[in-house]
């Protein structure tokens, strides 16, 4: 598998877009998606809430279990995508693309966010 | 370094296969077992429509042979084993004095005075180290042959007409739970009509020297009608559906096999004393006159997945505990396993739910198994 260049990626394995008018989408990695197994469930934050960098924001239920969402940044919820919520398969099938789970418009970024490289590095695939 | 590093982990025959294929690899009671090769959801449904190839080498192999093999069985075990006839298996369970269940077990009776007993892998230790107390006094030998089989399993409606294709053994004359000494793909086999997925198939013991080859002709011989490699998550949603109980969630030492809703293993009309016997007696009078929580299947009509230990509520009160849950594939829907008081047990139930992190979600009690296939 390849992360993608363009983004930044957390130690918990979500990947976050760049900005576009202050606002950037969330999901989790294509190595995280593989190591959950079949997702069937995702629980998402409410758009308007505030979300905070490193904490718990939602819940991806797979077969065999139960994980913790977290936000790779701090900021207010945006958009969440339905078509995820619908068919939670699209984490597993296109996790950097149709399975995004939300975009936040960025208050605060932490600073030990990961280039690609250092992801594929850190996470050994 | 962590200071409960776990020990090596063991490795089945299969090992370095497993790896080829692209595993994900889990812990499993001390083995290192294929988890799933690929999606969980597409093997499990290779089962229920075409077919799957399992590794199972970890389970627990124990021979017992001699003249009274068949009187210490019967006296060391809750079932009627002198009984079972030659070429036939048995389920049945190992239970301590007190009546708890140590495990279940199928044995085999491969010959008039040979049987062999598979236990699971969390238990074969135990199993093995009880059976050799239990032996005393009696003409019989007990034999740790967990080292001596690697264990392929092939289930799923294709299995007999991909078995067939590799062996002159007579599979239509195999009956469920039954077992016969054969050759696979010219690899001496033991081959037997059993398994854990709710569809026919067969269990394959053989030396772990002829596993791989094995493994590659049922491959060969089975890809073409849609056989897969299958993982342990797969066949854990396949038992579940079957409504299949699995040692630690739906069966452990502090329940008896009326607990758990399977009196019927206990065989209180066979000759002799058993481990057990007394407190067992005990335990079905207790059941007749106060019922115990009652096993049953809970299907979710939301999406949130039931875990072992979520309680089990109704009217805000706790009136049960899951004991396995997970996505049914085949219904398409979370489905669990559950014990609840006789009160809440009955299929259609109202008001009951499952607290699910702190959640009440809505469940539909229903009758066991979720899924029964079409003979």
């Amino acid at each position: 598998m390849s992360n993608p260049q363009q983004l930044r990626y957390s130690k918990e394995h979500e990947w976050l877009s760049g900005a576009e008018d202050g606002v950037s989408t969330v999901g989790i990695t294509e190595h995280a998606a593989n190591a959950l197994g079949d997702v069937v469930y995702v629980q998402l934050p409410e758009v308007g809430s505030a979300v905070t960098a490193g904490e718990t924001c939602g819940e991806l239920e797979s077969t065999k279990s139960v994980s913790d969402l977290y936000s790779p940044v701090s900021g207010e919820i945006t958009e969440i995508n339905q078509d995820v919520v619908d068919d939670p398969a699209l984490v597993n099938t296109a996790p950097f693309e149709g399975g995004w789970l939300f975009k936040v418009r960025v208050a605060e970024e932490p600073k030990d966010l990961l280039s690609a490289d250092e992801y594929t590095e850190f996470s050994g695939s | 370094m962590s200071s409960n590093a776990p020990v090596d982990p063991r490795h089945t025959a299969l090992d370095a296969l497993h790896r080829s294929l692209g595993a994900t690899m889990t812990d499993f009671a001390g083995w290192d077992m294929p988890l799933r090769y690929g999606s969980e959801r597409d093997e499990h449904l290779a089962v229920r429509t075409k077919a799957g190839l399992f590794d199972l080498s970890h389970m627990g192999e124990i021979t017992v042979t001699g003249p009274q093999a068949a009187a210490l069985l019967d006296f060391a075990l809750v079932g009627n084993i002198g009984g079972v006839k030659a070429g036939r298996a048995r389920y049945t369970m190992i239970c301590r004095a007190d009546g708890g269940i140590l495990d279940d077990l199928i044995v085999y009776r491969l010959a008039e005075t040979t049987y062999m007993v598979v236990a699971n892998a969390s238990n074969a230790q135990t199993v093995l180290d009880a059976l050799v107390e239990r032996a005393e006094g009696f003409d019989a030998e007990v034999r740790d042959d967990r080292d001596a089989y690697a264990l392929l399993a092939i289930q799923g409606p294709e299995s007999p007409g991909i078995l067939k294709s590799l062996t002159d053994a007579d599979l239509d004359g195999l009956k469920y739970y039954a077992g016969l000494p054969g050759t696979v793909a010219g690899v001496p086999a033991l081959i037997a009509r059993t398994g854990y997925t709710g569809e026919d198939g067969f269990e394959l013991f053989v030396a772990p020297a002829d596993a791989e080859k094995l493994w590659q002709a049922l491959t060969d011989a089975g890809t073409p009608v849609g056989l897969v490699p299958c993982g342990l998550s797969c066949r854990d949603t396949l038992r579940l559906e079957a409504g299949m109980p699995l040692y630690g969630h739906e069966l452990s030492t502090a329940l008896t096999p009326f607990d758990a809703g399977l009196g019927r293993v206990v065989k209180f009309e066979k000759d002799g004393d058993f481990v057990g016997r007394e407190a067992l007696t005990e335990a079905a009078a207790r059941a007749e006159s106060q019922p115990p929580r009652v096993l049953v299947g809970l299907i979710a009509e939301g999406r949130r997945v039931p875990r072992a230990g979520y309680p089990v509520v109704a009217d805000g009160k706790v009136v049960g505990e899951v004991t396995s849950g997970a996505p049914s594939p085949t219904l398409g829907k979370p489905i669990a396993m559950a014990y609840v008081d006789a009160a809440h047990s009955a299929p259609g139930a109202p008001g009951v739910g499952v607290d699910i992190r702190g959640s009440h979600e809505p469940y539909e009690v229903v009758a066991l198994p979720f899924y029964k296939r079409q003979k």
